[in-house]
């Protein structure tokens, strides 16, 4: 029964309970901690990355491979850069912790 | 590796994105939460190399944006920060337009059959058109938040006509693609066009301190871009992924308007502050009468004050005066005084903007509250410093008829005394006069927000 599912279905249902989950557990976050929020999703949106090494990384490598390619580096920028300045902002938060149990 | 044991490898980097946004319930778990992100990230990669050809194109493209990426983390300053955000959104959407004409161009690359399916269609029209839009949307958002762009509203009549006619163009050249039976690339980059277009028409009427709805709208997008690439490609995490970013930045979004108590609607057909606002209140022909003292003044008030609060705004960052306030605290916290600060949730240009301006001056997060929990403190409390905020203390918003009547405040004209630093008498955002400054209690200090603190901290 399975498999006569279109593929589509079961990514809508995929997407359905994944916005859900989103849902409840962003509502937890912290409102101090809102900024590291937007500059990590940042970074987990970059996933696209997946997909631009897919088009980079296809046999026939025609203008599309390059575009993939372009795309590599402009999610890969994000990636890092995401990442990294969440890193250097949550270590602010750190600092403070130290200091307020002291 | 054989195909499910790769979407099992997603299936734990789609789980590590999930913990990773939960880590970031508290300031003690958020560190191991983005390392979590980290990890999911890395596995993700790492997984997709085994399946492609061309590494070594790959692998130099990604250390291209990770030397990038490095520098500009390490490099940009705490109060650049919306800048930053808005930047990176807009790479989002490139690479997400990137991504699907690649796909339009060559399906097999990706696993799909040769003639593109409607469904295929119609899921690449999602994925590019909304990444076109973050794309230029985010980029005038990046002008407007960098200053290189003014950041008053651009309005011109029949805006949201122009912006209706385009949207259903769009969705004409949409359609058109969808039922060309081969792949049909006048009607696909005529959409793509558009989109881009829209993207700049849409958030150039929406004006500056509005921006922590459009950037978190933005980040919504990215988060949509992310999903519907999924969807074209088949591919579960990037569906989970995309729809955790989706979902966060709509509720930042929601949070974002009900602090100011505006419809969502309102906000993105812009305008805002532009004309209606400002002819009223300020122009009502007499001229009201305000107390203004010095640095040293607010200095020896607050001296002899047992409790202070302080609310920050976007003055604040604009002066990059945080380490001076800290200061400020800090000499005041000595004397024994009770300092504290109170945060507006749309204070500055993004959620959460003034928390990690506080945060990098050292400020311990005991000392920083948020509105709900401080505003019945006021009427207890012997000063209020406001530095650089306007908007978010304006009493206006208590007064039917008002355009702000409705917007949570902070309850800044309870206390015994206010001051407010502010570069002149200027109308906030909403273009509104504030009674605040015309209160007995209140004196106004003029100046620098940053010169003013460390004048303040001086005389004390």
């Amino acid at each position: 029964m399975i498999g006569e599912i279109d593929p589509t279905i079961i990514n809508l249902t995929v997407f359905v309970l994944a916005v859900f989950v989103g849902y409840h557990v962003v509502w937890n976050v912290t409102p101090a901690l809102h900024t590291p929020l937007m500059s990590v999703t940042n970074a987990i949106s970059s996933i696209i990355l997946v997909g631009a090494m897919l088009a980079a990384g296809s046999a026939e490598a025609d203008w599309g491979a390059w575009l993939g390619a372009a795309a590599v580096v402009l999610a890969s920028i994000n990636v890092f850069g995401g990442f990294l300045v969440t890193q250097r902002m949550l270590e602010m938060f750190k600092k403070k912790d130290k200091k307020g149990q002291a | 590796m054989s195909a499910n044991f790769i979407a099992l490898a997603y299936l734990i980097a789609a789980v590590f994105f999930i913990l990773s946004l939960k880590g970031l319930s508290s300031p003690l778990t958020a560190r191991r939460g983005n390392f979590l992100g980290m990890l999911g990230m890395g596995i993700a990669v790492f997984t997709t190399l085994t399946i492609t050809e061309n590494w070594i194109l790959i692998l130099s493209c990604i250390a291209v944006g990770a030397i990038i990426g490095s520098i500009v983390a390490q490099r940009i300053q705490m109060t650049a920060m919306p800048e930053l955000i808005a930047f990176m959104h807009s790479l989002v959407g490139l690479a997400a337009v990137f991504i699907a004409i690649a796909a339009v161009n060559n399906p097999a690359s990706f696993g799909l059959s040769e003639i593109l399916p409607t469904g295929s269609k119609l899921e690449l029209f999602l994925g590019t058109f909304i990444g076109a839009m973050t794309w230029s949307g985010s980029v005038i958002a990046f002008l407007k938040l960098s200053g290189r762009m003014s950041g008053a509203p651009i309005v011109f009549s029949g805006q949201h006509m122009v912006n209706l006619l385009l949207a259903i163009v769009m969705v004409g050249f949409g359609l058109w693609f969808f039922f060309s039976e081969t792949t049909n690339w006048t009607a696909f980059s005529a959409m793509t066009a558009i989109a881009f277009l829209l993207g700049f028409l849409i958030i150039i009427p929406i004006g500056g301190a509005d921006m922590p709805v459009v950037i978190s709208m933005l980040n919504s997008y990215s988060g949509w871009a992310a999903a519907g690439i999924g969807f074209s490609l088949g591919n579960p995490m990037l569906i989970i992924a995309g729809s955790l970013v989706g979902s966060s930045g709509a509720i930042l979004s929601y949070i974002m308007c009900k602090a100011m108590n505006r419809p969502f609607l309102s906000v993105i057909l812009g305008g805002f502050g532009s004309d209606g606002g400002s002819s009223q209140g300020t122009d009502d022909g007499t001229q009201k009468s305000y107390r203004s003292g010095s640095a040293d003044d607010a200095a020896f008030l607050m001296g002899n004050a047992d409790s202070v609060i302080i609310i920050p705004g976007y003055g604040l960052a604009v002066a990059r005066a945080q380490h001076a306030v800290k200061e400020l605290a800090q000499a005041l916290h000595k004397k024994g005084i009770n300092v504290r600060f109170a945060i507006h949730p749309v204070a500055g240009r993004m959620p959460g903007h003034m928390n990690v301006l506080l945060a990098e001056a050292e400020i311990p997060y005991e000392m920083v509250q948020e509105m709900d929990e401080i505003n019945s403190d006021f009427p207890n409390t012997d000063v209020v410093l406001v530095l650089g905020a306007n908007d978010v203390v304006n009493p206006a918003a208590n007064v039917p008829g008002s355009p702000i009547y409705g917007m949570p405040i902070l309850e800044a004209y309870k206390a015994r005394t206010v001051m407010v630093v502010k570069r002149s008498m200027a109308a906030g955002y909403a273009g509104l006069d504030n009674d605040l400054f015309y209160m007995d209690k209140t004196m106004m200090v003029f100046g620098d927000a940053k010169k003013v603190v460390e004048d303040m901290v001086k005389a004390l």
